[in-house]
């Protein structure tokens, strides 16, 4: 975003700008004050009314912090569980145990790279099927011992390839859904980035499913949707807006439970409140679901996934 | 050796020739063959046997004992809950669906009974915007296998599509998580789930319920597998084996139990559902 750009020159301005000021000389702090109010009105401008497609390039940002950011500063003592015991270690889905304000849980997390070399590790965020059953492997542990699990979701879809249709990615889905029906503890999804269709909804059938403000989440890619319906790749935009994944549409539509603030201009801006806002929003879900009786919980859970779809009923002598 | 030959996916030819015509062309040997013979062989070319495409509604007759169909409940329709549009309008595309294939959506669902055991049966139909999955079609599969837990019968599910519709976004995502957790319920009631994986059975509907029969069975000519075809070799930009995602690959790999020639299916069927009758 060419937007984006003079806002950053307008920062390094002023920061310019202060630096001279305080090594003495001329008072510039009138000047100063000018360039901060203008930058501040020009941030609100830009950032208070994002298009769909914005909200999709912030989504995607490089600079947006991933899994492990936020791990890092809204859990502590991660301590990772590698390998699905049959074929390998997915590095996309990374699993563990940590501590949310002391307490255990287990930690389901889709995490991008940010180098070409971790790109390569990483599969570009893809999930492989060994990550799947890995996830699944973790959340059997969590609910053996009574852990919560918490996933966070980021990614553009699970791994197209022909290894992945050889190890049944499909299948591993499926049952990755199966285990998360019926998941005798309490589980919270929050998109953090992208929600890639079903690569991201193996990991995301949850009592409580939350979204980043600029997340998206979604049943394709605008990018897939663009080439399959509008036949034309360059249509991602209109696709994007079609297809209602931003955080505040789908919450309007109660399809899912929460969304978690982010400063203006996106998470990347301000990663320290991002987190903060993050854990306040963890806590307090699964405060709430730690006090339903399980019977109750898993009804809930049931309920909620049961009554999803839009439909009417047809005359029956209608054509 | 493999049973059948090595090819690549079965030609679908969604759009047949007029219902008037007594004959029709094969289009892999090429025969002139007459069009009731070709209907009463379940579709299947009695020159060459190959097989062509087999309407929700022919299906339900081919597998079903005479007589025994019952439509299950309401007939439902979608209501374009995100009034999308693409290069054309969703509720255009629907009605013209609807008027050329005489279904509400893209799955059958009912009551039967195949050599005398009664199910409940849902099959899915290609022609309906791809067979795709959405609030109609997750919704008629959860009615489906409720309805067989309260008659305590078997649940059979014929797969014939591309995965999520697109056109109703996230909506369509979610069916599959609301088909899981109903899937859930019926192996609770000791019930037993045949998933039937035709051409093709792919995307959401793989990647959910089709996948999660107590028995996976496929057609001869399925096509099986999660991303397309051209999604794959656009990521890995190489080309991909002659057999890839055909119901042989999908036997090889262990995803299936078994493979079933379309006139074998009935009897197949039966068998499956009689190791379960009475079980619990």
């Amino acid at each position: 975003m060419t937007e984006e750009r003079t806002l950053d020159f307008l920062e390094a301005k002023i920061e310019e700008l202060r630096q001279l000021n305080a090594s003495g000389g001329i008072d510039l702090s009138k000047e100063i004050e000018r360039l901060e109010e203008k930058l501040s009105a020009l941030r609100q401008d830009l950032y208070s009314n994002l298009t769909d497609w914005e909200r999709v390039r912030i989504a995607r940002h490089p600079k947006r912090p991933y899994a492990l950011d936020y791990i890092a500063s809204v859990f502590s003592d991660f301590y990772e569980l590698r390998g699905d015991r049959i074929i390998g270690d997915d590095r996309a889905l990374l699993t563990g145990l940590a501590r949310l304000e002391g307490r255990p849980v287990a930690l389901l997390v889709q995490q991008k790279g940010r180098t070409t070399e971790e790109n390569k590790e990483r599969f570009f965020g893809m999930t492989r099927p060994q990550g799947y059953r890995k996830a699944r492997r973790t959340m059997e542990l969590a609910e053996r011992f009574g852990f919560p699990v918490i996933s966070l979701i980021d990614t553009s879809g699970a791994y197209p390839g022909v290894e992945s249709e050889e190890l049944n990615i499909g299948g591993a889905i499926a049952e990755n859904l199966q285990t998360m029906a019926g998941l005798r503890v309490p589980t919270v999804a929050v998109v953090i980035g992208e929600g890639g269709s079903g690569g991201a909804l193996a990991i995301g059938l949850a009592d409580r499913v939350l979204m980043l403000e600029n997340a998206i989440y979604s049943v394709i890619t605008p990018e897939g949707a663009a080439a399959i319906l509008w036949k034309d790749k360059e249509k991602a935009r209109e696709a994007a807006t079609a297809l209602q994944m931003t955080a505040p549409t789908l919450l309007e539509r109660g399809l899912i439970d929460g969304v978690v603030a982010e400063p203006l201009g996106g998470a990347h801006k301000n990663p320290a409140t991002t987190s903060a806002a993050l854990k306040e929003a963890l806590v307090r879900h699964l405060h709430e679901l730690e006090a339903m009786p399980l019977d109750r919980l898993l009804a809930a859970r049931y309920a909620r996934y049961r009554g999803v779809g839009r439909y009417v009923t047809r005359a029956p002598d209608q054509p | 050796m493999s049973l059948f030959k090595e090819r690549q996916y079965l030609r679908v030819h969604v759009d047949r020739e007029p219902d008037d015509s007594l004959w029709m062309k094969c289009k892999s040997c090429g025969e002139l063959v007459f069009k009731r013979r070709v209907r009463e062989n379940s579709n299947v070319c009695p020159s060459c046997g190959e097989y062509f495409f087999q309407t929700s509604q022919e299906r339900l007759e081919s597998i079903l004992d005479p007589g025994s169909y019952e439509p299950l409940g309401d007939r439902l329709s979608t209501d374009d809950p995100l009034s999308f549009v693409d290069s054309r309008p969703y509720h255009e595309r629907v009605a013209e669906a609807q008027a050329k294939t005489g279904l509400d959506d893209a799955i059958l669902v009912g009551r039967g009974a195949i050599e005398g055991r009664p199910v409940v049966i849902g099959v899915m139909d290609f022609r309906f915007i791809g067979g795709s999955m959405g609030s109609v079609v997750g919704e008629q599969i959860c009615r489906a296998m409720e309805s067989a837990i309260a008659d305590r019968r078997g649940f059979i599910l014929v797969s014939s599509s591309g995965g999520a519709r697109i056109q109703e976004g996230l909506l369509s995502l979610l069916q599959m998580a609301k088909t899981v957790v109903v899937r859930r319920r019926l192996a609770v009631a000791g019930l037993p789930f045949v998933s039937v994986m035709t051409y093709p059975t792919s995307g959401g509907v793989q990647a959910s319920i089709a996948s999660l029969g107590d028995i996976v069975i496929a057609e001869r000519g399925a096509m099986i597998g999660f991303a397309g075809r051209r999604v794959i070799e656009q990521t890995i930009a190489e080309e991909l084996p002659a057999h890839f995602q055909t119901e042989s690959f999908a036997l090889e790999h262990g995803q299936i139990d078994r493979i079933v020639r379309r006139e074998d299916l009935r009897s197949e069927l039966a068998l499956a559902l009689g190791f379960f009758v009475g079980a619990r």
